[in-house]
């Protein structure tokens, strides 16, 4: 194998892609144990980590930066560098939405507790399993893996959509949890709006390993051809 | 004007060794096409089979077909010397007549002709050396200094001043900038760049980043085979076949 140098290179920012994939999934995990337990030290974790997250971004960046400068990568590499750096902000922007739900639960800690009828858990769950599987297709350079990321999208959607609506009737019939079901209605759409960068970093993978630009194909109910 | 060229079942050989086999292409008028692939894999034959400077050299052969517009350039009544007036080459190294002046350099093709109308001669030099990018450096001393006397840069851009002067279709350029310095390279790319609207341009480089900035498209070449032709963005960014994917990552070569 020549370029062996390089190759290292590419599995070093693979590897430190993974580090800040795991410093934004642990602060999704975080803030939903901090909802789930009303724990505020937890939110407090949630914001203190944002600037580990932050840090990793910049590293990871200026990394990819210096390897297209340095070694004009071409092909499948030129791929996966152009898929670390748009997974890579992503990630950052995973990291906001978890410091978004951090700052929603503390609100919520503040008010009295209520039976809310809406699942933030289980949604929690179906989000983390997509960032996780998408993170596990980019270890694996596995596309199959990736597309099923895709299809999970549309459950995460309807489940936010459900929760929307009990929380509009909850509103609707008692007045003096509109607070609380306000905090509800933004952290389950600021995990629908994780599920949408783990779709993005899937397809960003499916990108590298097969060339296919598949982003919005679900639009339009076919794969778009490259643009000529 | 600029002309495509067809290749057809193009095979050829040196002695018993083949080095090209069934080659097939289409190349385009007024277009850059570059054709990368390692050492010995028939790119270099390839391009001197497009002006029959293959059959040059001691022991070779070719078989197949070449059409440079409706030009079958290895048709029966077709002389060489005709073929190499239309196609043009540049070479690796810079090879202007080291005896002759900057002038005698561009005209000795016209010249060669029997063409010998001072005034249109001038014109003539004048035109490629513009064409080349070269006319501003050597205005002055165009009579005064002999071409060995430039910078290797101005040098192999002369060349090509000298190869535009004969007003060919077809400009092949084999390695035109491997020994240049960087600023000469950029030089020359430029100067593909406006060339590739009135001649159709090939390039054999070795240097991918540099088929990527200046190519419309490119050839790449593996074993005296044409393993894949396409656009250039294609070749560099999503390749169909995985020996493209390997020769241009560096995983191979």
């Amino acid at each position: 194998m020549l370029r062996t140098r390089f190759q290292q290179s590419l599995d070093e920012l693979r590897s430190k892609l993974l580090s800040m994939a795991g410093l934004a999934e642990n602060a999704v995990d975080t803030a939903i144990r901090a909802y789930s337990e009303r724990v505020p030290e937890l939110c407090q974790k949630v914001m203190e980590n944002e600037t580990m997250i932050n840090l990793a971004e910049r590293k990871i960046d200026e990394m990819a930066l210096d390897l297209l400068a340095m070694q004009q990568p071409m092909a499948v590499d030129l791929r996966f560098i152009l898929a670390v750096i748009k997974s890579n902000a992503d990630l950052e922007r995973v990291g906001d939405q978890a410091v978004n739900i951090a700052q929603r639960v503390m609100d919520m800690i503040a008010l009295p507790p209520a039976e809310l009828a809406a699942d933030v858990p289980k949604m929690a769950e179906t989000v983390g399993s997509m960032i996780r599987q998408s993170l596990e297709a980019f270890v694996s350079g596995d596309a199959d893996l990736a597309h099923r990321v895709l299809e999970m999208d549309d459950i995460v959607d309807r489940m936010n959509q459900e929760i929307f609506v009990a929380m509009d009737k909850t509103m609707s019939v008692s007045p003096q949890l509109i607070r609380q079901a306000l905090d509800t209605i933004i952290i389950a759409r600021n995990l629908e709006r994780i599920a949408d960068h783990a779709t993005n970093i899937a397809e960003d993978v499916i990108f590298w390993v097969k060339g296919t630009d598949v982003r919005h194909s679900f639009d339009t109910g076919a794969l778009l051809p490259r643009a000529k | 004007m600029s002309m495509g060229i067809t290749v057809r079942k193009l095979n050829a050989w040196f002695g018993k060794n083949q080095a090209l086999y069934d080659i097939e292409m289409e190349i385009s008028a007024g277009q850059a096409t570059a054709i990368i692939g390692p050492s010995g894999c028939g790119k270099s034959t390839f391009v001197r089979c497009l002006n029959r400077m293959h059959e040059t050299l001691p022991d070779t052969r070719v078989t197949g077909s070449v059409r440079v517009g409706d030009l079958d350039i290895y048709g029966s009544g077709t002389s060489p010397v005709e073929v190499r007036r239309r196609v043009g080459m540049v070479f690796q190294k810079a090879n202007p007549f080291p005896a002759m002046s900057i002038y005698d350099n561009v005209a000795a093709g016209l010249k060669l002709n029997g063409f010998h109308r001072k005034q249109e001669l001038d014109e003539i030099v004048e035109h490629s050396l513009r064409m080349a990018a070269l006319w501003d450096e050597v205005k002055d001393k165009l009579r005064k200094q002999s071409g060995a006397g430039l910078s290797g840069g101005q040098q192999q851009r002369l060349c090509i001043a000298r190869a535009l002067a004969v007003q060919p279709e077809v400009l092949l350029m084999d390695e035109p900038a491997s020994a240049l310095d960087p600023i000469s390279t950029a030089k020359i790319e430029e100067l593909i760049f406006q060339l590739k609207t009135q001649y159709t341009i090939v390039i054999v480089t070795h240097n991918m980043q540099q088929a990527a900035r200046v190519a419309d498209r490119t050839g790449f070449f593996l074993m005296g085979q044409l393993v894949e032709f396409d656009r250039t963005e294609t070749i560099f960014t999503t390749p169909h076949d995985k020996r493209t994917e390997d020769y241009i990552t560096g995983r191979f070569g």
